[in-house]
């Protein structure tokens, strides 16, 4: 079996608090191949964005391994380091607070260029700046070389973003809620610049987004991870996840979503939840940290069993007593894992197989 | 009835609560004066929801504030006409009320729920002493008064008022304090809500509880609601009618289920085509091309030509009037007739 790209090993992540410790990420594994694309997606306070930057070797998990082609990111070298580094790049939400408002867009591109020898002077910058731009479709590339980010408008500085995170010649870039911030008219285009980047770079993505709609169009070839209160509670591929959810978090969040649509979206039936409130990080539920919320809860299994993400078909893994129980005839707890993830990390990274299409 | 089948009953009275006549609002700037709000008429009817769509900068939250001459400094509404009239029947123009009456007008009769409603509270005091504050300045209610109406609109609003009212901001979640902001608009039993974003920067179950709520509300209570969002779902969820802006003009108005199955501008149908529905089969999705114009210096006729796959010569010379495309259904758009949603199925699910 060749190595995945990167693969997160029963990560968890936790964070210092005035009162007590803060389990952001909790227990979380995860893998990508290369080029390929998977959509974490979940509401805020879910540890997706958390998820992303320990990818992204910008936070050292408290516990768990990151594995970079193999190697844990951790226990590299210097060199080792720096090279994983340039191959997983961030886009970051905010285009307004992620570029440095005193650079031009030329610095802003040809710095990285310089500090990791990609470029030799400054005419093979400048070349190498208007093809990057090119690329995120800032057309005509001239005439943005010597911008500021305060001349750009909100989508166009996202693209400089993405420029800036091209430089490099990336593997997979993280995207956390790359468009969240841009008006819907501009939204589509710039996902469509990513896409092309995906199919024509071979860039793999990690989309981080809390906007099903965004999982749906950009990873509908790929697969999405559903987060709640730091768990990975399903893993899907795309289709099966919008058209046939599993976990009742999930489900939760499709009957929710409003659409566009009057006749479907009136269509949707009152919230089935038990609770409307997300309980909070610092005194997450005992068992599943859904269960308070869960109309398909039972008591004495849901509040004392934590269950674990299991496999409910060859493609599907899901994190819930019950619907693993109807599905498999087994409960999804820790102890007694028949199918799927034991602790044993070699058999945990196998996790990544799961989910994907079969074709 | 639900509130959203009202809306053919309402367009059937003939006087309505809000008469917006040939608003203008204009910002005065160093760079230049900035035509917010164009030449911006409609009405809006007894127990109607309209909602306002369209992006950023379009003008949509100036109007919202100009219907209750909230204006920053350095704007002005420089022509037009803002009708209200009263339960008893009495119209006034809102205009030319003096800044005691204008001052009775808000939230007596007209309240607005601001975007970013979570950091509307103040975060020193308890919920309690801002609803009485805000009951007290705008009417002449007693203590007990307020305090009964409170809890009774906290409780239609889903929270218990004995916690709520003695927290603090900071102790409720977003979806409640947006809850309190809403009961807070209905204290005053005002005529008409004006919301802006509602539900923006809330998480999607949350975002579902309070299209609820604001649903329930208007089964129980009677009042008009003006919403200003970006976010088509929102508008497909709880208008009556919709109002599509751009470049500070309101480009198309018509049912919900008109502007979103039959829409009639270029503009509306791209909107539409960019957002999607989530469930279901893989649909085509098109951006607009180009960006939203600079309101100082407005495109010459149609704003929307420099932007428009159907654009003519004729767009970029002569400034549409909004042409009677159908039932109640007015677009801005000399060559209506071509415009039409169709949206193809890229892929199935299986």
């Amino acid at each position: 079996m060749t190595e995945p790209l990167i693969a997160l090993d029963h990560v968890s992540m936790v964070f210092k608090a005035r009162r007590g410790g803060v389990k952001a990420v909790d227990d979380v594994s995860l893998s990508l191949e290369a080029g390929e694309v998977l959509c974490l997606v979940g509401e805020s306070g879910s540890g997706k964005t958390t998820t992303g930057k320990i990818v992204a070797g910008l936070l050292k998990p408290t516990s768990g391994s990151v594995r970079f082609r193999g190697q844990d990111i951790w226990q590299m070298d210097k060199a080792r380091f720096k090279a994983y580094r340039r191959a997983v790049q961030i886009v970051h939400q905010d285009p307004y607070a992620s570029l440095n408002p005193i650079h031009t867009v030329f610095t802003i591109l040809a710095t990285p260029l310089q500090r990791h020898g990609m470029v030799r002077g400054r005419a093979e910058a400048v070349r190498r700046v208007l093809e990057l731009l090119e690329t995120v479709d800032l057309t005509p590339p001239e005439s943005f070389l010597f911008k500021y980010p305060h001349q750009l408008s909100g989508g166009q500085r996202q693209r400089v973003s993405i420029a800036r995170a091209l430089t490099v010649n990336p593997e997979l870039i993280v995207a956390d809620e790359a468009t969240s911030m841009v008006d819907v008219s501009i939204r589509v285009s710039l996902l469509n610049t990513l896409q092309r980047l995906r199919d024509e770079l071979g860039v793999g993505f990690l989309f981080i987004t809390h906007d099903l709609a965004i999982a749906k169009y950009f990873a509908w070839h790929g697969r999405v991870a559903v987060m709640y209160l730091g768990r990975v509670v399903e893993f899907s591929p795309t289709p099966a996840l919008i058209n046939d959810p599993q976990h009742p978090y999930t489900r939760a969040l499709l009957a929710a979503i409003p659409e566009p649509d009057p006749d479907l979206t009136r269509r949707k039936g009152k919230l089935q939840l038990r609770s409307l409130d997300i309980p909070s990080l610092l005194h997450i539920p005992p068992g599943c940290s859904f269960h308070p919320r869960c109309p398909l809860f039972e008591a004495g299994l849901c509040d004392v069993q934590r269950p674990d993400l299991v496999p409910i078909d060859e493609k599907r893994l899901v994190a819930c007593h019950v619907v693993a129980r109807e599905r498999t005839g087994t409960i999804a707890k820790h102890a007694a894992s028949p199918v799927g993830i034991s602790s044993d990390p070699v058999i945990g990274a196998d996790l990544g197989e799961y989910g994907k299409e079969s074709s | 009835m639900a509130a959203w089948q009202r809306s053919s009953a309402s367009n059937g009275t003939p006087a309505p609560v809000l008469s917006v006549r040939n608003l203008e609002v204009r910002y005065f700037t160093r760079a230049g004066t900035v035509q917010a709000v164009r030449d911006v008429s409609f009405d809006l009817h007894a127990g109607e929801s309209i909602a306002l769509i369209g992006e950023s900068g379009c003008g949509k939250t100036t109007l919202g504030l100009a219907l209750l001459r909230l204006l920053p400094k350095g704007a002005r509404i420089v022509d037009g006409e803002i009708r209200y009239r009263r339960r008893n029947g009495q119209v006034i123009d809102v205009l030319q009320l003096d800044q005691e009456e204008i001052r009775r007008f808000r939230w007596q009769e007209c309240a607005m729920v601001f975007q970013g409603a979570l950091n509307a509270l103040n975060p020193v005091l308890r919920v309690w002493d801002q609803m009485l504050d805000t009951a007290r300045a705008h009417a002449a209610l007693s203590r007990d008064e307020v305090r009964e109406r409170s809890e009774r609109l906290l409780r239609m609003v889903q929270l218990e008022p004995e916690r709520v009212l003695n927290a603090y901001p900071h102790e409720l979640s977003g979806g409640m304090r947006q809850r309190v902001m809403i009961a807070m608009s209905l204290l005053l039993d005002p005529q008409i809500i004006i919301y802006d974003e509602p539900t923006t920067a809330l998480d999607i179950l949350t975002q579902r509880a309070i299209i609820e709520v604001l649903r329930s509300l208007r089964d129980q209570l009677d009042f008009s609601m003006l919403f200003i969002s970006h976010d088509l779902p929102l508008a497909a969820e709880l208008a009556d009618r919709v109002a599509t802006m751009y470049a500070g003009k309101i480009i198309e108005v018509g049912d919900v289920r008109e502007i979103f199955y039959n829409p009639r501008h270029p503009y509306t149908l791209g909107l539409i085509k960019a957002v999607p529905p989530i469930v279901g089969e893989l649909y085509d999705i098109s951006s607009i091309p180009g960006t939203p114009p600079n309101l100082i210096e407005p495109p010459s006729g149609c704003s929307f030509h420099p932007r428009c796959p159907y654009a003519r010569e004729r767009c970029a010379r002569e400034v549409p009037p909004l042409y009677e495309v159908g039932s109640l259904h007015t677009s801005a758009c000399h060559y209506w007739q071509e415009v039409k949603l169709e949206r193809q199925v890229v892929e199935t699910g299986d």
